[in-house]
């Protein structure tokens, strides 16, 4: 029973924690909770199907299925959550006034939640097909009503984690949450994109560049629950590889520039368009 | 070599060493157990390791020192490109079946 609470307990973290931060980047606005519900449901049936299909996927491109579609899931998630930064760059200042002007959540367009969608989805589709295909293991070899109390134990031990997560996140003052949240999804994204680099290795696509750059293990072990956690939340890796490392860098400084960019104009946008207003007619 | 010249030299190099010869290494799972669990591979050169689930059940393949993480289904091969590693000693198991599937991988 035990077993089967810790193989769910880690692969729900991940996902929970994901979905955690996906919830503090939405405060304010208006039926997140709708689509962060509907993307952990897409996510669910995304997994039941790609555990359905894990021989196939694993066989498919020379034995490299798997890795390509991980390395795949991943980058889109990374894609999703710049865009998301880069949209909040330009809104994040107007969003947080409407938030305390209107005194309830505020209306926003469809493009921005469909991504936070697509990022929760993919993050409870990687997960769950693990969780799945460990599970259809011990009920195949014959499992018991203990593993499906293990089971119930870890999935809602990785809930409460995420829940915490977020409520800690909401403790952030207003004037500074969307910066906060604004440097963690960054951080998300970049390790997610480490990630990716990790499996297109295993895949043989890429080479390591540097087998090991630092050996942090002794330090922070990837193992411990501070090291996991910490994976999912900034990408830290105890025995990063160097592509893992250009991956991260690269990642964390095109989602800044792009923010850097598109903040800018908004700003001018928005200080030109006072200036006509002020304008005497 | 200037690192950045390194890194390209490497680059550029490694894709085709990855397509050239590489020994492959069988590990067979049977009864949610490695066979062989002990098994001596090269050093300094890449290899691939080929683990062949005999069993049913999907067994997931990880080794956190060679940074190895694969979803083996029932009845199914996967392949996964490793190293080059250093001479030394790499734990793997697996993960749905960790106190049995236990193995390690020793580098010379």
């Amino acid at each position: 029973m035990l077993g089967s609470a810790v193989v769910v307990f880690r692969e729900t973290l991940e996902a929970a924690l994901i979905v955690a931060i996906v919830m503090g980047a939405t405060r304010g606005v208006a039926h997140r909770g709708r689509w962060v519900a509907g993307g952990v449901a897409l996510g669910i049936v995304g997994a039941l199907l790609v555990a359905l299909f894990a021989g196939a996927i694993s066989q498919a491109v020379e034995g490299r299925g798997q890795e390509l579609f991980n390395a795949a899931v991943l980058l889109v998630a990374v894609a999703m959550l710049a865009w998301h930064n880069v949209w909040m760059s330009s809104h994040a200042r107007k969003h947080v006034e409407e938030m305390r002007h209107l005194g309830h959540d505020v209306q926003v367009g469809a493009r921005p939640l469909s991504a936070m969608l697509a990022v929760t989805a993919l993050a409870v589709l990687r997960e769950g097909a693990e969780t799945v295909l460990f599970l259809y293991g011990l009920v195949a070899s014959g499992g018991s009503a203990g593993l499906a109390l293990g089971g119930a134990l870890g999935l809602a031990g990785g809930t409460a984690i995420g829940v915490l997560l977020y409520f800690g996140l909401l403790r952030i003052p207003l004037r500074h949450f969307f910066t906060v949240t604004g440097v963690i999804v960054l951080l998300l994204a970049a390790g997610l994109a480490a990630s990716a680099a990790g499996f297109l290795v295993q895949a043989g696509l890429l080479p390591t560049l540097i087998d090991q750059v630092w050996n942090s293990s002794g330090l922070l072990s990837m193992d411990s629950m501070t090291g996991r956690m910490l994976h999912v939340l900034v990408g830290y890796n105890d025995r990063p590889t160097g592509i893992e490392l250009l991956f991260y860098v690269a990642t964390l400084a095109t989602i800044l520039a792009l923010m850097r960019v598109f903040g800018a104009r908004a700003t001018r946008t928005a200080r030109s368009a006072a200036a006509k207003q002020g304008a005497p007619a | 070599m200037s690192p950045i010249r390194y890194a390209l030299a490497l680059s550029l190099a490694v894709p085709f060493a990855a397509f050239g010869e590489t020994p492959a290494y069988t590990i067979t799972i049977k009864e949610h157990r490695f066979e062989p669990a002990e098994l001596t591979v090269p050093a300094g050169k890449r290899i691939k390791l080929v683990i062949d689930n005999r069993d049913a059940t999907p067994e997931e393949f990880e080794s956190h020192e060679m940074r190895i993480e694969k979803v083996i289904p029932g009845r199914t091969k996967g392949t996964v490109s490793v190293g080059p590693l250093k001479p030394g000693t790499y734990p793997f198991f697996g993960e749905f079946h960790e106190a049995t599937a236990q193995g390690k991988l020793r580098a010379k």
